[in-house]
């Protein structure tokens, strides 16, 4: 199988601060379900950011859709970005946006037509159960509803690789179960990668999934 | 609406701007058609017993723009009656000449004396009026009047500096967020400073519009004018074509200067 992710002796730091990972490898195989948990503070979102490009490794090799992230070129970084779909833990909405011009975000950025934007968006708004609410603004919806408009920004552009950072961290049981059919749904029918940081992996899902710990810097797989 | 106020505040900011420069500019204008009024109204009386051509009075202080003999006429006309006609034709040709000299700018005190002694030193002149006192007391309320547009110009550029940078703090605490979420998304650069760039655009124009309307309202209501007309002085308050060009031009760059600003501050975040 093709490996989406692929690490390799990989360190990371912020600035000239300690390692936070440290001379860690593992890869992730396309079309997995990979759960990575491990303590608040253990540098799991800062492994996500790594995979996004938002921190260049310190040392190592860390490969992502075929692209290396250690030297890369912005415009590379833009081009790989664009076939990504990321959920951060803290929403990261634009706020002056109405929801639906949110969620069409990357259909912008990948130039996609006005009427193909709008079809996908409105249908996306329908899997996440918010339909009747749109023309809103971020800070008029309910932190989960957030949550579940952030994740259909991630989802509209069919991403070859998701990267969610506790996507349900503080939601109650209903909006969780939208967003693990979603990710479901996703990884099943469309083959796509998901990678999900969460501090307890649900028990309801019907697929196969991975789950790698993180613990001193180190990245294992829990078998 | 949030973003509504936004813009709100940052159209407010060039308006305040556009509006203080166009203050500046009517006071200016003001104090300059009062100076040219001052230089217009102001001569030096010349008494020679020789003719001096104007040429001759040209040559003596780069200042003196022209000189216009002063007939004897009207001065004869009381004594005219009593007179023979040949002893008035005497008279006239040994009384001396008088002189008007016009200026090309409103002299300093200084300026005075040096013109009054160049012309004194000429062959024939016997007396040179320059009516030094009076001129004294317009010369001081003039250079108060340029002292106080200094000082209104250097209020106008500090409130002018606050406000752009309190203005900047604000966008980029604005526009920082949703440029690094679009950056996240893979957006080239000019995707993500397009919206910034076409806000600094339409704000612009909208604070330029706001000023010319309350100027051009200014200008029908007549107040400023009439009250200006009173003491001699005629100026235009606001000429759309050039005063709005201008206001546009400056609208346009500050706001556009904010936004490159911000574009090039902005880095990326880890
Ligand atoms: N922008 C940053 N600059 C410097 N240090 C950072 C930054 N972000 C995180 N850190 C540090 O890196 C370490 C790992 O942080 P990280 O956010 O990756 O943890 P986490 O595993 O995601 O924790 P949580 O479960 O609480 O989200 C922490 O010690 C944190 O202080
Ligand atoms: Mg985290």
């Amino acid at each position: 199988m093709d490996k989406v992710i692929y690490a390799h002796n990989l360190s990371l730091a912020y600035n000239d601060r300690e390692t936070i990972i440290n001379d860690t490898s593992f890869s992730i195989e396309s079309g997995s379900f990979v759960f990575i948990t491990g303590a608040s503070g253990s540098g799991k979102s800062t492994l996500l950011k790594s995979f996004y490009g938002a921190i260049t490794p310190k040392r190592g090799d860390l490969i992502v859709g075929g692209v290396e992230l250690s030297d890369i070129a912005p415009k590379k970084l833009n081009l790989l970005r664009r076939h990504l779909g990321i959920v951060f833990q803290n929403y990261r909405l634009v706020n002056e946006w109405s929801i639906e011009k949110n969620v069409m975000l990357p259909l912008i950025i990948s130039g996609y037509s006005k009427e193909v934007s709008t079809s996908q968006v409105e249908k996306l708004l329908r899997h996440v159960k918010l339909s009747h609410q749109t023309g809103k603004y971020p800070q008029e919806l309910s932190g989960g509803e957030q949550q579940r408009v952030a994740m259909a920004r991630a989802l509209s552009h069919n991403p070859i690789l998701i990267l969610a950072d506790e996507p349900t961290g503080n939601l109650d049981d209903y909006s969780s179960q939208v967003i693990w059919n979603l990710l479901q749904g996703a990884n099943l029918q469309l083959k796509t990668t998901v990678v999900v940081v969460t501090h307890n992996i649900p028990k309801t899902l019907n697929l196969e999934y991975k789950h790698f710990h993180l613990e001193n810097g180190v990245l294992n797989e829990v078998l | 609406m949030k973003s509504f106020k936004n813009h709100l505040s940052l159209i407010m900011a060039i308006v305040t701007i556009l509006f203080s420069l166009q203050i500046f500019t009517i006071t200016e204008r003001a104090i300059d058609a009062y100076e040219s009024n001052l230089k217009e109204n102001y001569s030096i009386v010349v008494v020679s017993e020789k003719k001096i051509s104007q040429k001759t009075f040209q040559q003596m202080h780069p200042l003196i723009k022209k000189s216009e003999l002063i007939s004897a006429d009207h001065v004869l006309k009381n004594i005219k009656l009593q007179m023979k006609q040949t002893n008035i034709k005497l008279l006239k040709t040994a009384l001396p000449k008088f002189y008007r000299i016009h200026l090309s700018k409103f002299p300093s005190p200084d300026q005075i004396d040096a013109i009054t002694n160049a012309i004194k030193e000429h062959v024939g002149v016997t007396r040179v009026e320059s009516f030094e006192n009076s001129h004294n007391t317009t010369y001081k309320l003039l250079l108060l009047f340029k002292q106080v547009v200094l000082v209104l110009a250097i209020f106008i550029f500090v409130v002018t500096s606050l406000l752009m940078l309190k203005e900047m703090r604000i966008w980029q605490f604005q526009h920082t967020e949703r440029m690094s979420i679009m950056a996240l998304f893979g957006a080239p650069v000019w995707l993500r400073s397009a919206v910034l760039f076409r806000l600094a655009v339409i704000d612009a124009l909208l604070a330029t519009l706001i000023a010319c309307i309350v100027f051009v309202g200014m200008v029908n209501y007549g107040w400023i004018e009439s009250e200006l007309d009173v003491i001699g002085i005629h100026i235009t308050i606001f000429d759309l074509f050039n005063d709005g060009l201008s206001m546009l031009m400056l609208a346009l760059g500050l706001s556009l200067f904010l936004a490159t600003m911000i574009v090039l501050g902005h880095k990326e975040e880890v």
